[in-house]
C-alpha cells in the first residue's frame, strides 16, 4: 500500500473544493443582485423569526447520538475482522460472536428500557 | 501466535469471566424480572463473588501466563482480586438498605458493581499496558455512572459529572504516557518494556521520561495523590453513601495494583526518579489531606480526605520499594477497606429509613442511643487513627518499618506525625457520640435494623480486630505475593 | 511527503486554536472537525489508513454530532464574550506552557530521542500487507482478549447512558427558552 494511491482522494478533494468554491464565486460575479430589505432579513418567507438563535434542544437527541456512537464504535471493530475472515474462520468467528452477543445485551436493554423510543 | 486457546488461557482469566458474565446475568434478569425485588439480585451478586473467591483460592499458588502474555493469574494478582473480591461483597451487603430506602428497585446497580470489580481484576492481573487500561476504563465508567445513581439528587449529579470530566482529564495523561513509552520502546507488556529499558540507548530515551511522568500525573489522578486531589470531596460527598464507601477502597487498592505491577514489573530501571517524586507527592498528600480533614463538619466529606492521606501512607510503601513494603500495600488495601467499609456502613444503618445523616452534630448523644453501633464506629475510628490491635495499625507498622528498614527515616517520621494528628478528627466523632448531649436536630430515634448491614458490620468489625491481633495469616500471604514482583520473573 | 505533512500539522494546528479563540462554541466545534480531519489525514501519511478512517468515522462523524447536541443541549449562548483578564493563575500557566514548549523543544533535538523506529511493525510490513490486515491479524490473535472485554466497556457504557440520561419518571414537557 503506497501513499502515491491516494493521489486520485488528494486530486478528488481539490475537485470539490474547487468546484463548490468555483460555483458560488460564478454565482456571486454574474448572478444579479437586486437587494431588497426583504431579502435582507435572514428568513425570506413565513413568519418572521423570532426569539433566540439557538434553541435548546431535547436530551433525547442526545440520548440517540450516544447510542449511535456506541454502537459505530462497536462497527470498527467489524472492519478489521471482515478483512481477514478467511484466515480466521471458525475461529474468527466464534470470538466475534461473543463481542458480538454480548454487545447485543446492550442493545437488548436499550430496547427494553425504552431507550430506543421517541415518547 | 496462532488462532486458538489453551487451558492455560482460561484458567487465568477464570475469575474474571465468571464476574463479567453473572454481570451480564443480573443484568438481565433485571430486564426480563420487571417489579420484582432486587434483594434476590444482591444475593446473586454475593454468591458470585462468593465464587469468585473460591476460583481465586483455587488458583493460589500458580503461575499462569494466559493470552499471549497480556494477563497473568499469580499470587499478587489473586492477592488483589480477594480484596477487590471484600469491597464489592461489603459494598452489596450496605447497598441494600440504602437503595430501598431511596426505592431504587435497580438492579442495574448490582451489575455495575460486579462490572467494576470485573475491571478492577483485570487491572490486578493485567500484564500489559493495555489490558490494565481497559480494564481501569471499565471500572472508570461504571464508577461514574453508581456516582450519578441517585437521579433527582443534584449532588448526585454533580459528583457524577465531576468525577468523569476529571476521570477522563487523567485518563488522557494516562494514555499520552502510554503512547510514549510505547513509542520508545515497541512494545506494550510489561516484559518486553523492562527487556527494552535494559538497553541504555532505550533508556536514555527522553520519551522513557516523558511517558513516565505523564504515567506518573494519570494515575496520581485516579489515586487521588495532592496535588491531584481536587475531586475528591465533592465526588465523594455527592455520590451515594455506599458507592462512596466503594470509590474509596476499591478504585484505589486496584490504580495502586497496576501501578505497582507498572513500576516494578516494566519501569523498575527508572526507579530512582520516581522514588524521588513519589517521596514528595507522599509527603505531600499524607499531611495535605489530614490537615483538610481536620475541618469538616460532614463525615462523608471527612472520610473523603482520610481517603487521600491514606493513600499517601500507601504511597510511603512504594517509595521504599523493598518485599516488605510491598506486602505492606496488600495488607493495607484489605485493612483500609475493613475499617472504611465498616465506618461507612454504620453511617448508612444509622440514617436508614430517614434523611441522609452525616453531619457530626446529627450523632450527639447516638452513643446512649446505639452503645453497640458507637462502639463499631469507635472500633473503627481506632483503627483508621492507627491505634495497636487495630488492623490500621498493623498496616501502618507493616509500612513504616519497612520504609525505615530502607533508610527513608523522614518520611517515616512525617507518616507518625499524620498518624497522631488523625487521631483528633477520627476520635471527634466518637466525642461527639459520647460526650456532647443530644439536640433537637441529631438522630433521635433508634434506626430500623437491617440483616445485611449488621452482617457487613460485624464482618469488617471481626476483620479488622482479626487482622489487628493476628496480622501474620494475611501479611504471609501478601510477602509471598509480592516477591516475584520484585524480582521481576 | 513532508511537504503534505507540514500543510496538515499547519492546518491541524490551526483548527486547534480556533477551536479556543473562537468564541462561538458550534465554530469551536466545527474547527474541531478541521482538526480531526488533517490527523485523519496525517495518519495515512503514517500508513496507518485504519486508524485514518476511524478517526473520520467515530471522531469527525458520531463524536462531532455528539458534541453539537451537547452544546445545543447545554445552551450556551455566543453573544456573552469571556471575559480576558490577566490574573496570576493565567500569567503562571502560560509560564508554564512556554516552559514545556522549550523544553519539548529541547528534547525533540536531542539526539537521543532519535532513535528510529522501535518494535514488530516496519512501515515495509505494513505497506506490504495493508493496515487493515495488520490490525485484523493481531487484534484476533495476540488482543484478543482486550478485545472481547472491550465489548463489556461498551456495554458499560450503553448501560451508563440509559442510566444517567434516560428520564425514569413520566416526561414532563418539553422546556423551551
Amino acid at each position: 500500500m503506497l501513499l502515491e494511491q491516494y493521489l486520485p482522494v488528494l486530486a478528488l478533494i481539490f475537485l470539490a473544493l474547487g468546484l463548490g468554491v468555483a460555483l458560488t464565486l460564478v454565482s456571486i460575479l454574474l448572478g444579479p443582485k437586486k437587494i431588497t430589505p426583504a431579502k435582507k432579513k435572514p428568513f425570506e418567507s413565513g413568519m418572521p423569526s423570532d426569539g433566540a438563535q439557538y434553541r435548546r434542544y431535547s436530551v433525547r437527541f442526545y440520548m440517540v447520538a450516544l447510542t449511535f456512537l456506541i454502537f459505530d464504535v462497536e462497527i470498527v471493530f467489524f472492519y478489521p475482522w471482515a478483512v481477514k475472515f478467511r484466515e480466521l474462520g471458525f475461529y474468527g468467528l466464534g470470538v466475534m460472536s461473543v463481542f458480538f452477543v454480548i454487545l447485543t445485551l446492550g442493545l437488548v436493554y436499550d430496547w427494553k428500557k425504552g431507550a430506543l423510543e421517541w415518547e | 501466535m496462532s488462532p486458538g486457546f489453551t487451558q492455560t488461557d482460561f484458567l487465568s482469566i477464570m475469575p474474571e469471566m465468571l464476574i463479567f458474565g453473572m454481570g451480564l446475568v443480573v443484568l438481565l434478569f433485571d430486564l426480563f424480572g420487571q417489579g420484582r425485588s432486587t434483594r434476590n439480585l444482591a444475593y446473586l451478586t454475593l454468591l458470585t463473588l462468593g465464587a469468585a473467591g473460591y476460583l481465586d483460592v483455587m488458583l493460589l499458588g500458580q503461575f499462569l501466563p494466559g493470552f499471549g502474555g497480556s494477563v497473568i493469574a499469580d499470587d499478587f494478582s489473586i492477592a488483589f482480586e480477594l480484596v477487590f473480591l471484600v469491597v464489592c461483597a461489603l459494598t452489596v451487603l450496605i447497598s441494600i438498605r440504602y437503595l430501598e430506602d431511596r426505592g431504587l428497585n435497580h438492579g442495574e446497580y448490582y451489575a455495575l458493581l460486579l462490572f467494576a470489580t470485573g475491571g478492577m481484576m483485570v487491572m490486578a492481573s493485567g500484564r500489559d499496558l493495555l489490558m490494565i487500561f481497559i480494564g481501569l476504563e471499565i471500572l472508570s465508567i461504571s464508577s461514574y455512572i453508581l456516582c450519578g445513581f441517585l437521579q433527582q439528587d443534584r449532588r448526585s449529579n454533580e459528583s457524577a459529572l465531576k468525577y468523569f470530566l476529571l476521570g477522563a482529564f487523567a485518563t488522557g495523561f494516562l494514555l499520552y504516557g502510554i503512547m510514549l513509552i510505547y513509542g520508545a520502546t515497541g512494545s506494550i507488556a510489561l516484559q518486553d518494556i523492562r527487556a527494552a529499558l535494559a538497553d541504555p540507548a532505550t533508556f536514555q530515551n527522553p520519551y522513557i521520561w516523558m511517558g513516565l511522568g505523564m504515567l506518573l500525573v494519570g494515575w496520581s489522578f485516579k489515586i487521588a495523590l495532592v496535588p491531584f486531589h481536587m475531586w475528591t470531596p465533592d465526588v465523594y460527598e455527592g455520590a451515594p453513601t455506599a458507592v462512596t464507601a466503594f470509590l474509596s477502597t476499591g478504585p484505589k487498592a486496584a490504580c495502586f495494583a497496576a501501578l505497582v505491577r507498572i513500576l516494578f514489573e516494566a519501569l523498575a530501571a527508572t526507579r530512582a526518579e520516581w522514588q524521588q517524586v513519589f517521596w514528595v507527592l507522599a509527603a505531600l498528600t499524607m499531611t495535605v489531606g489530614n490537615v483538610l480533614a481536620l475541618h469538616q463538619d460532614n463525615i462523608k466529606r471527612m472520610l473523603a480526605y482520610s481517603s487521600i492521606s491514606h493513600a499517601g501512607y500507601i504511597l510511603v510503601a512504594l517509595v521504599a520499594g523493598g518485599e516488605e513494603a510491598l506486602a505492606g500495600v496488600i495488607f493495607y488495601a484489605l485493612a483500609y477497606t475493613l475499617m472504611n467499609t465498616g465506618a461507612f456502613a454504620v453511617l448508612i444503618l444509622s440514617s436508614a429509613g430517614d434523611r441522609e445523616r452525616v453531619n457530626f452534630s446529627d450523632y450527639a448523644g447516638f452513643g446512649y442511643l446505639e452503645p453497640a453501633l458507637g462502639a463499631a464506629m469507635f472500633v473503627f475510628m481506632l483503627s483508621l487513627a492507627g491505634i495497636p490491635l487495630t488492623a490500621g495499625f498493623a498496616g501502618k507498622f507493616q509500612i513504616f518499618k519497612a520504609v525505615v528498614g530502607q533508610g527513608y527515616i523522614w518520611l517515616a517520621v512525617i507518616g507518625v506525625l499524620n498518624s497522631v494528628v488523625s487521631i483528633y478528627y477520627y476520635l471527634r466523632i466518637s466525642v461527639v457520640m459520647y460526650m456532647q448531649p443530644a439536640t433537637g436536630d441529631s438522630i433521635s430515634t433508634r434506626p430500623p435494623g437491617s440483616v445485611p448491614l449488621y452482617v457487613a458490620i460485624v464482618g469488617s468489625l471481626a476483620g479488622v480486630l482479626y487482622l489487628g491481633i493476628f496480622p501474620g495469616g494475611w501479611l504471609e500471604m501478601s510477602l509471598h505475593s509480592v516477591s516475584r514482583i520484585i524480582t521481576g520473573g | 511527503m513532508l511537504i503534505s505533512f507540514y500543510i496538515l500539522a499547519a492546518l491541524a494546528v490551526g483548527g486547534a486554536l480556533s477551536v479556543v479563540l473562537f468564541r462561538s462554541p458550534v465554530y469551536c466545534a466545527l474547527s474541531l472537525v478541521a482538526t480531526f480531519l488533517c490527523l485523519a489525514g496525517i495518519y495515512v501519511l503514517l500508513n496507518s489508513e485504519f486508524v485514518a478512517a476511524i478517526q473520520v468515522l467515530i471522531y469527525a462523524g458520531a463524536i462531532m454530532v455528539l458534541f453539537l447536541f451537547v452544546i445545543m443541549l447545554l445552551n450556551l449562548r455566543s453573544d456573552k464574550p469571556l471575559r480576558h483578564s490577566w490574573t496570576w493563575p493565567k500569567l503562571l500557566g502560560i509560564g508554564f506552557a512556554v516552559a514545556i514548549i522549550f523544553q519539548l523543544i529541547g528534547i525533540f533535538h536531542s539526539p537521543a530521542a532519535r532513535m528510529g523506529p522501535a518494535g514488530k511493525y516496519s512501515t515495509e510490513y505494513l505497506q506490504q500487507k495493508g493496515a487493515v490486515e495488520v490490525v485484523g491479524e493481531v487484534l484476533f490473535t495476540e488482543y484478543v482478549l482486550p478485545f472481547e472485554i472491550i465489548s463489556i466497556l461498551l456495554m458499560v457504557a450503553v448501560v451508563g447512558a440509559v442510566i444517567l440520561a434516560k428520564r425514569r419518571e413520566p416526561a414532563s414537557t418539553e422546556q423551551t427558552p
